[in-house]
């Protein structure tokens, strides 16, 4: 809890920094337009897909700085010498970041939605598979972050290695939007992105510790 | 089995294992293979839709199909790296990686060689297509994460966590993309019951398939002996083995 106020206290005083992925996801959106033109029928078409991707490609820029300040002062390495267990504190940070840096994003998605003229069916769906996915982006990314963390220029790895893995998200993502949009079911879709879900938050917390153990030594 | 196993998470005892085990590899895989494609090549029987051009079948499958163990066995090897803290074992991954990443992108290469006469295109977001592609990047990137780590140690344990990620989703990508998109035939070897395939084509097949899993293993066995002497450069037996063939070679 301790760890959960004093990182929101954090991420608060560092609002400029936190800004930077909302703005980056905003601008990717709007160049979507921009390249393909105009059409609202082609822009449908292909919005989802759009705001997906901008949401994975901009969850990569906030999660860099995941444990990054913690681990160069150090009060990562006090953390794991702490009695807390490090897995409840790696699920906490992760539950962090996506309050400050994907939360917002969700937030803003009405709007985007509006700029890619999507039906609200369609929307809808995409809130869902949004609010169900994208913990799974904070989770399984916090592994590679928590890798990649000792390492100077982490940046383009962490991509590197994280966008192959969230291919399956982003296929049941975007396949739910595309059934609502024909007014059919899309139960089976979300069941699915919250199967993924689940099983990463069972796992993910231990695989994030021991990463962070690695990256410490 | 662990006692037996044991001794091997010492290096200088795997080294010479690998020094046995190559030439049996080696050799036997280079003459399965010869046999094996020219066999398929030369004289099994035509295909009735496809006529000749089907005959790529003998290197894309067996790299299609070695690809995917290729993956399992890195993966397994990172598993006993980080349950048992053996040594050896993230040298085995990383000797294996580059070999399965080589595996993987002779399969897609051959597989638009093949595409292009039977379904008019080079690429197609297809199913398997896509998640051998999507192979090629886990690969890539268990490779590169090792690179980028100074600390070899590390380097092992940080790449053996990523290819346990990737393991586990490897299944999850293909069933995702087979949902989203197929065009690739079917399997038609693992149906051993009744294969889909006359036995004339199918066991140059499965001998080529043999023949590449030797040679990869040939390889891996040499990536694996490198690997160890580049590791551990300043022990003894290193050193003595060095001297010794450097004394070998001067007496020429």
């Amino acid at each position: 809890m301790a760890i959960l106020k004093r990182d929101l206290a954090l991420a608060y005083r560092q609002r400029a920094e936190l800004m930077q992925p909302m703005l980056f996801f905003i601008l990717v959106i709007s160049l979507f337009p921009l390249a393909v033109g105009p059409e609202p029928k082609t822009l449908q078409l292909i919005g989802p897909g759009v705001i997906w991707v901008a949401a994975i490609l901009s969850s990569l820029l906030g999660l860099e700085r995941l444990f990054r300040d913690d681990f160069q002062d150090g009060s990562l390495e006090q953390l794991m010498l702490s009695s807390t267990s490090l897995p409840a504190a790696a699920l906490v940070k992760v539950l962090v970041h996506w309050l400050t840096s994907i939360l917002p994003l969700i937030i803003l998605s009405p709007l985007l939605a509006l700029f890619l003229h999507l039906s609200e069916p369609m929307y809808w769906a995409l809130l869902k598979t949004l609010l169900l996915g994208t913990p799974l982006l904070s989770l399984i990314g916090a592994i590679a972050v928590g890798l990649t963390v000792g390492l100077n220029r982490g940046g383009v790895l962490l991509a590197l290695l994280l966008l192959p893995v969230f291919i399956p998200l982003l296929i049941f993502a975007t396949s739910a939007v595309e059934s609502a949009s024909m007014q059919l079911q899309y139960t089976a879709q979300l069941a699915i992105i919250g199967a993924m879900f689940l099983f990463s938050l069972a796992l993910a917390p231990f695989a994030i510790a021991y990463a962070l153990r690695v990256s410490q030594t | 089995m662990w006692k037996w196993l044991h001794p091997y998470a010492k290096t200088e005892r795997t080294y010479h294992l690998c020094q046995k085990l190559l030439p049996w590899f080696s050799l036997l895989g280079l003459a399965v293979i010869l046999v094996a494609t020219v066999w398929g090549l030369a004289f099994a029987p035509m295909d009735y839709q496809q006529s000749e051009a089907y005959r790529i079948i003998y290197v894309h499958v067996p790299s299609a199909v070695l690809s995917k163990s290729l993956y399992s066995a890195m993966a397994i090897a990172a598993f006993v790296g980080l349950v048992w803290q053996v040594k050896t074992s993230f040298m085995a991954m990383m000797a294996l990686a580059p070999v399965g990443a080589t595996v993987t992108f002779v399969s897609l290469i051959t597989g638009a060689a093949w595409g292009k006469p039977m379904w008019g295109t080079w690429w197609e977001w297809d199913a398997r297509l896509t998640s051998q592609l999507i192979l090629l990047f886990l690969f890539l990137g268990v490779i590169s994460l090792y690179k980028a780590f100074e600390d070899k140690q590390q380097a092992g344990k940080a790449a053996g966590v990523m290819a346990i990620v990737g393991v586990i989703n490897l299944p999850i990508i293909h069933y995702s993309v087979q949902w989203w998109n197929t065009l690739h035939q079917g399997a038609s070897i693992m149906k051993f019951d009744k294969p889909s395939m006359p036995p004339e084509m199918l066991w140059p097949l499965l001998l080529s398939i043999l023949g590449w899993a030797l040679v990869s293993g040939a390889i891996f066995l040499l990536r694996m002996q490198n690997e160890i002497l580049q590791r551990e450069l300043k022990r003894p037996w290193v050193v003595a083995l060095a001297n010794k063939s450097a004394a070998s070679s001067e007496g020429k």
